[in-house]
Formats: structure tokens, sequence, C-alpha cells
């Protein structure tokens, strides 16, 4: 399956958010983490990028927010194409961006409310009341109002992700961006941060792109699923589409099978000669 | 025999490539974080906050140190002059050691290994638990941000620390040489005050100073900013802050020196 054309699937969106055409990227020349991705993600639905570990799922999200830059290929936000920005104009396209990140990545000497204030503060020049009433609104939104005065090193992980969720919305971005949410989160976290994505995209009207390799918790909210192998998306669909799907690198990763065309070996040379050249390379 | 060779050629040539490179990328560091001291001096409270963790809390291995070494300078200064007869001249070798020489270099070795170590460390940190990276989705500019204010109070602290460093050592040495050994007291700052010049010797200590903070603080933040970020990475990058700081300042110690000092 080559260029994901999903809002065709879905006659109710019009519009793409983010195109990405013909990308190409490796880490210093060496092994191709993108070796052509055409993707589309359109505007107002959660999309989600899974595939298995070492695909480049987030270095494709680091992509679409500008943190790296592509060796050759179209990232376009917005109408905005990102490679081609300046510091500036970068910065300034970051504003209508959110990302959450796996860590959390809170500020870690100032408070709850200081971080979720920290980007307000750092853009705009509002009165101390306002913020205030911004920050708690967005931490209602997420339940921990009452937390407001901890420090991140008070907090659990499910909390602390939390947190950098409403600090991620609080600028009330177009496009927001979940980096690996439901990694190492409890049950009942697990289910809180999965409502709330839900909840965030439809209330406040965003466009959602989810990085994950949680089958069931991203099925379960994401409009499409990007599924991203061996450099190129690989397959692409409504999660109905895709659990359906007569594919069998499809059915293997959507099953956990452990056999399958996915391959288990990194690529190298066969085993047999690796061990008769007797080179150890250590 | 040949292959080897050209294997250590290569060797060479990478490491120097290298070297090379990581100047340019430092040199590109340092115009990014000048350029951000405009939005640092509209935002003072981010100076004074840096200022006191930079600053302040290397007070304490400042005033300590500064005391030992004038005591131990007094001491083993007078054990040489007295042979003489010389001793009246214990202020000027105290007070001239230590400004024109060791306070400058000391409290440039000690600040790197207080306040240095601690910049490299804290902005490694922030980078391996994806701080600087969260910030700049936040559309804030890490480097002027978190950089630039640090590297502002390193460079400003510094001197100021070298002054307190010259000053305790100077009243630590005469405690020593007058109070206890006996040295006469009009003697050991009668004869301070007419050899040490004000141009000549406290400003170029103090020009030392200025660089010395300039270099070691620039050492210290990008060592933080270029680690990698993992926790080897961070540790070796503040075991290379400290080294390099060291070697830098003794370094730029002796060519300052042989351009301030030699007629």
């Amino acid at each position: 399956m080559g260029l994901a054309l999903m809002k065709e699937k879905d006659n109710n969106v019009s519009e793409t958010l983010v195109t990405i055409h013909d990308l190409h990227f490796s880490w210093d020349g060496g092994r191709e983490i993108f070796a052509g991705v055409n993707l589309e993600i359109p505007k107002g639905k959660i999309t989600a990028i899974m595939g298995p570990s070492g695909t480049g799922k987030t270095t494709l999200l680091r992509m679409i927010g500008g943190q790296l830059r592509p060796v050759s290929g179209s990232v376009n936000v917005q109408g905005v194409e990102i490679p081609e920005l300046n510091r500036k104009e970068l910065y300034q396209a970051r504003r209508r961006m959110g990302m959450l990140f796996q860590s959390g990545a809170l500020l870690t000497d100032l408070s709850v409310f200081e971080n979720i204030a920290f980007p307000i503060r750092e853009h705009y020049d509002f009165p101390e009341s306002m913020i205030r009433d911004i920050v708690l609104l967005k931490l209602e939104l997420v339940g921990l109002r009452g937390a407001r005065d901890l420090m991140p090193s008070e907090l659990s992980g499910g909390m602390a992700r939390r947190v950098a969720l409403a600090r991620a919305i609080v600028l009330d971005p177009n496009l927001m961006m979940y980096d690996e949410p439901f990694t190492g989160l409890d049950p009942v976290t697990l289910g809180t941060i999965v409502s709330l994505i839900k909840k965030i995209n439809s209330s406040l009207s965003m466009t959602s792109i989810v990085v994950s390799h949680d089958i069931h918790e991203t099925f379960s909210i994401a409009d499409y699923v990007c599924i991203l192998s061996e450099g190129k998306v690989a397959a692409t669909g409504s999660p109905e589409e895709l659990l359906n799907s007569d594919s069998e690198f499809v059915q293997q990763f959507v099953n956990g099978k452990p056999d399958g065309p996915m391959p288990f070996h990194f690529p190298a040379q066969s085993l047999v000669s690796d061990i008769m050249n007797g080179d150890s390379g250590c | 025999m040949l292959s080897s060779f050209m294997n250590f050629l290569q060797m060479i040539g990478a490491y120097i490539l290298g070297s090379l490179a990581d100047l340019g990328k430092s040199s590109l560091f340092l115009g990014q974080v000048l350029l951000g001291i405009k939005d640092t001096l509209l935002r003072p409270k981010l100076l004074i906050k840096e200022l006191y963790s930079v600053g302040v809390l290397s007070l304490l291995i400042i005033v300590f140190s500064a005391i030992f070494v004038g005591m131990v300078l007094s001491l083993l200064g007078y054990v040489t002059l007295v042979d003489f007869g010389a001793e009246s001249s214990l202020g000027v070798l105290v007070s001239l050691s230590l400004i024109r020489e060791l306070g400058p270099v000391l409290a440039a070795l000690l600040f790197s290994g207080r306040a240095g170590s601690a910049l490299t460390a804290e902005i490694g940190l922030m980078k391996a638990t994806e701080q600087l990276a969260s910030m700049e989705m936040m559309a804030v500019d890490p480097i002027r941000r978190i950089v630039t204010p640090r590297f502002m109070a390193g460079f400003i602290s510094l001197p100021l620390l070298t002054i307190i460093f010259m000053a305790l050592g100077i009243y630590a040495g005469y405690l020593v040489g007058s109070v206890w050994l006996g040295v006469d007291e009009g003697s050991y700052w009668s004869q301070m005050q007419n050899k040490v010049e004000f141009q000549h010797d406290i400003v170029n200590g103090i020009i030392k100073s200025v660089v010395f903070g300039f270099v070691v603080t620039w050492i210290a933040v990008y060592q933080g900013y270029s680690a990698m970020p993992t926790s080897e990475g961070v540790s070796r990058a503040t075991t290379n802050s400290v080294v390099y700081s060291a070697l830098a300042v003794l370094a730029l110690d002796f060519v300052l020196t042989a351009m301030m000092f030699i007629n």
C-alpha cells in the first residue's frame, strides 16, 4: 500500500492537516529510517502511527514538529513546509502544535501549576488572574486541579503524564502529537489517558496523532491507523479495516504473532559466515 | 606495517577533523547564546536566580580556599624571607601572588569544579529527560531560556568571586604573617600599598578572571547542551567540562601572563 489517502475514505473529512510526501531520512548517512514515506493526516481526527519498535514512529513525530530535518521529501503542516522554515518561523509554527512526550518531560524545578503556566508566561503578557484561570481549567480537564502545588517529583507516572497533557494543550493547539502515551501505565491510568485523548480531541476540535504500539488502546480511539515498517507505510485504514485485513503483515502485527513477514532479526550477514569469519567485532 | 601506519594517520586525521568540527559547533553555539543576552537582560529574575545558584552557592568553597591559600602563602613566604631579613616584604609577596596569579587561576579552577560541573550536569540531564525538547515544542528556545541566563551568571560571578578570593587571601596572609608570626603590621600593609599597582596588577588580575569566567562557563554550557542524552553521556560531559576547563584556564593563564606582565 503506497500513498495513504485516508481522507478519501471518509466523506465527512474535507481537509488534510499534515501531508508527508516521499520522506527519506537516515541518521548520519547510516541505516535508512524512512525510504519514501507518504502519508496524509486528516483534520479533526485521531490518526495512529503504529509499527514495531525502531521503525521511526517517534522520529516521524519529530519531523512533523521540525525537531529533525529529512534528508529529502516534504513535511507539510497546515500548508507550511516545515523543513524549509527558518528558526523564527519554526517557533511560530510550533505555537499551533502540542506534543506529549513519553516521559512527560515536565520541568523539574517548577510546580505543576507553573509547568502548565510556563508556555503562557513565555508567549503572552496575560494578567496573573487570567493565567490562573486558564491553568485551573486545563488542570480540571485532566482531573488534577487539586495537585496544582505539587512538584513533578511528587507525582506518579500517570499523574505526570496528565500534567504534561494539560501543559501541551494550554495554548489550544490545532495539532496534538502523542508519543507513546500508554507506555508504563497501570490499567486505571491507562483508561483515563485513553478517554482524555478522545475527549480533548473532540472538545477542543483538534487533530491528533498518536504514536503507539499498544493495539487495543490505540484502536479503541483512533479514526485511522497507519502502520510503518522497514521505512515505508506498510498499511493504512480504519481500525476495523486493519483488523479484518487479509494482509499477513497486518495480521501478524495486530494479533502480535511471533512468526510472519515481520523480520525478527536486525539486518546482518548469515550466522554461519559471521561465526566462521571469527571476528568478534568487540 | 604500512597499513598500520595508514590506520594511525587516519586516526590522527579523524581526531583533528572531529576536534575542528566540535570547535565550529561550539562557536556557533556561543553565537546563539550571545544573541540571547538581550532577552535575559529584559528578564532579570531569571538572571538573579542563576546568579544565586552559580555564584552565591560557590561562595563557601571560594572563601575556605582563599583563607587557606592565603595562610599557606604567608607562612611559606615568611619562612623564606626571614632568612634574608626581608620579612617586611611579606605583604607584597602575598598580595602580588594572589592578585596576579593564584586568585584568578585557583578561583577559576574551583569554579569549574563547583559551578561548571553543576551547569553541565543540569543542562545535560534536562536534555536526557527531554525537558529541552519539550521546550522547543512549546516554541520556547531552550538556548535563550536555559543556557544564556546560566552563561551570563557564570560570566558575572567568577570575577566577583575572584575579587573575594584575593581580598580574603590577603587578609588571611596578614593574620598568619602579622598576628601570628609577628611581622610588623605597618610594613605588611604599607609595602603592599606601595608595590601593588591598580592598573598593572589589580585590573590585569580581574581581566584574567573575566576571560576565565567566559571560557569556563562556555565550556560548561556547551558540554551540557551537546551531551549524549544518556546517563553515561551526561557523566562524560561533566568530566569533560571540568577537564577542558582546567586545561583551558592553565593554558590561557600562561598566554595572558605573558601578555600582561612581560615588558
